[in-house]
């Protein structure tokens, strides 16, 4: 067995970390143009097409994450392409971030009071004059704090891609693991890592919150 | 592409096995985590002490690291330190803590909106805090979360496909196993897949008909 | 012609009949207060006037407008009519100016410079000429009806609606906002206003409408209205409310 020191562990975990920020990085960006297609998808005054995206949101709030990576996975290989796992926790990822931000979209438009439609209305502007200045911009305001906190969860669900061999922070600790074997130095190690990732964002989230809701303009 | 399930059906033993695995799992996890929750939630709104700070350390920890890595500190880590725990307990474990720390923030937001005037007729009426909160406070704040508690107590049972990873036999397991031996992933994972969107179905369903009855005193009012 | 004329109006919400059959004309410059208690139908029918609810029959004629019911663009509906509501409904994210603005640019492709010079006007005609570049979250309640109020003006309506303008502010601001609604009686604009102020319909309006589960039950000018009720509802009403 390979004697590891402390800094070699720390230095190949903050190495493979950097797999963890690019691919959250991906996701999101991802996550979010589609999400805010569905979103507009979802608020459009057609049928058939608000369904569609309320059907699409279901189906990826309701079903593992995990089995979204292998179907990615899988699914591709069954179509006869040979994908990366980078491609399909890129793919993966980016869908599921799609349907959780065009629900957390969606309610921050339907968190705009109805008086400000009826507002809009009696002053002659339609649907889409109302959306674009009266309700979206309001939208946007409330939207933030929900987004950067939902980012967390991004950054977390990325360690499941380690399981279809991703190697990211948490492909990297068992890795790390399986050599040294020093599960709860290195786990803990691993875990302190996201956590640095992590809670800065949600107490920024929070701190928005605050400021938000403190500012009387809702 | 051809999908051919057919090559599914020797496998319904394990499927049933896996399914039953992840039911039974969620079930008690989901009890436990909401009794942790309401402990976690009684300290962390009572006075400032070192207990809620070592508790708020616990639920931040859990709420910024991802499940699966929390379940290999659980497994991995704590044996090798010798404390010796199945894969089964480690997953009930893992999922009671997780569902714990994020349940107990949002039952700390019903909490903060029990109406103080409710506390202030408690304490009237001369029930110590721990009393008004079991009889005052809990079951009110269980009721205005509710719905929150609901999605959570879901988002738990599909992130415990993730045990299957310290080789617990849940749903999961089973469809890698049977993806072992069959080779039909996508068939595979396209069905289980199915299954967990129906069980969370089911749960939603579920909590909406205990919900409608242990909270039938909100019916008449907003909710 | 009556500016505003209403023919056997009916407007139901599923099963409850809400306006069942409401027939009134409203002259140009008249101010009428329409009373009643809540769940007579009388923000129902003034939402009606503007389709804010889409009626099921009868026909409303605003100016040379007809309202059967049936989709209309909002461009078209708010040519001759302005609303007020009970929670001022102003912009939050936009300035007063802004607020007063911003419709007669997107709606109307109004000149910039000309609209600004309007809102300035409307603005200080409402006594808030100074407010011109906050944010609504920086007045009070009744400074911000008078700007909606403003906003309402700046597209120059033929009949301005007002929905329980006073309902929502604290006593002592109450009296601005009449203040304001008087002084736009007097210059002639012809209002509409569904109120609880008894003092105020029956000194400004020049005519009070008492309407009872969805008709109306009485009407006439104010002074023999409030003092010679005819009908035993109009009566309880009164003495329910002084």
């Amino acid at each position: 067995m390979i004697e590891f020191t402390l800094w070699d562990i720390v230095r190949n975990l903050l190495l493979a970390a950097r797999w963890t920020i690019v691919l959250s990085l991906i996701a999101f960006a991802g996550g979010a143009t589609l999400g805010m297609l569905l979103t507009l998808l979802r608020l459009s005054s057609l049928k058939p097409l608000r369904l569609l995206a309320s059907v699409y949101v279901d189906l990826f709030q309701g079903t593992p994450l995990l089995m979204q990576l292998f179907l990615a996975f899988f699914g591709a290989a069954a179509l006869g392409f040979d994908v990366s796992a980078w491609t399909a926790a890129s793919v993966a990822l980016t869908l599921f971030t799609s349907a959780f931000l065009c629900d957390i979209w969606r309610g921050c438009v339907e968190a705009v009071p109805s008086g400000q439609w009826q507002a809009s209305r009696v002053l002659g502007m339609n649907y889409m004059q109302s959306m674009r200045h009266i309700i979206l911009p309001q939208a946007l305001r409330l939207s933030v704090p929900p987004t950067v906190g939902f980012s967390v969860q991004v950054i977390k669900g990325t360690a499941l891609a380690s399981v279809i061999g991703f190697v990211e922070l948490t492909k990297a600790g068992t890795m790390l693991n399986n050599a040294a074997f020093a599960p709860f130095t290195i786990f803990a190690l691993v875990a302190l890592v996201y956590f640095a990732l992590c809670y800065p964002l949600s107490c920024y989230a929070r701190h928005l919150e605050r400021k938000l809701y403190g500012s009387g303009i809702r | 592409m051809e999908l051919d399930f057919s090559t599914l059906v020797p496998y319904a033993g394990e499927l049933v096995q896996g399914f039953v695995t992840t039911v039974v799992l969620t079930a008690i996890s989901t009890l436990a985590g909401l009794g942790l929750a309401s402990l976690v939630a009684y300290v962390r709104s009572g006075k400032a002490s070192l207990l809620g700070r070592m508790l708020g350390g616990y639920v931040e920890v859990t709420r910024n690291t991802p499940f699966i890595v929390q379940l290999f500190f659980l497994f991995f880590g704590l044996s090798a330190l010798g404390f010796k725990i199945s894969a089964l307990f480690a997953a009930f474990l893992a999922m009671t803590l997780n569902l714990g720390a994020y349940s107990a923030e949002i039952l700390r937001a019903g909490i903060e909106a029990t109406d103080r005037g409710q506390l202030e007729a408690a304490r009237a009426l001369g029930m110590s805090r721990l009393q008004s909160y079991r009889h005052v406070v809990l079951i009110p704040a269980f009721a205005r979360i509710y719905p929150a508690l609901t999605s959570q107590c879901i988002i738990v049972m599909l992130g415990s496909a993730v045990v299957s990873q310290i080789s617990v036999f849940d749903l999961t397991y089973a469809a890698n196993f049977i993806q072992s031996r069959n080779f039909r992933g996508f068939e595979v994972y396209l069905v289980v897949t199915l299954i967990y969107l129906l069980l969370a179905v089911g749960m939603r369903q579920a909590f909406g008909f205990v919900g409608r009855r242990a909270f039938a005193f909100r019916q008449g009012g907003n909710a | 012609m009556a500016l505003v004329s209403v023919n056997d109006l009916h407007k139901s919400f599923g099963d409850l009949e809400v306006l069942k059959g409401i027939d009134l004309d409203v002259e140009a410059g008249e101010v009428v207060a329409i009373i009643g208690r809540s769940g007579s139908g009388k923000s129902t029918f003034l939402r009606c006037l503007n389709q804010l609810e889409r009626h099921d029959k009868g026909t409303i004629r605003i100016a040379d407008q007809y309202l059967d019911g049936k989709a209309m663009s909002p461009g078209e509906l708010s040519k001759n009519v302005g609303m007020v509501f009970q929670s001022f409904n102003l912009f939050p994210h936009k300035t007063v100016g802004e607020n007063v603005m911003l419709a007669p640019v997107i709606v109307r492709q109004e000149d910039k410079a000309k609209t600004e010079r309007v809102a300035r006007e409307v603005l200080d005609k409402v006594g808030l000429l100074e407010k011109f570049d906050a944010y609504p979250a920086q007045l009070s309640g009744g400074q911000q009806q008078r700007v909606a109020i403003a906003r309402a003006l700046a597209m120059n309506p033929k009949v301005l609606l007002c929905d329980e303008v006073t309902s929502a502010l604290d006593p002592e601001l109450v009296g601005e906002v009449l203040r304001v609604l008087e002084a736009l009686a007097r210059e002639g604009m012809t209002l509409i206003l569904v109120t609880h102020e008894m003092k105020f319909a029956q000194d400004v309006s020049n005519r009070v409408v008492f309407m009872h589960q969805g008709r109306i039950h009485e009407q006439g000018d104010p002074q023999t209205l409030f003092k010679d009720p005819k009908t035993a509802e109009l009566r309880q009403f009164i003495a329910s409310v002084l």
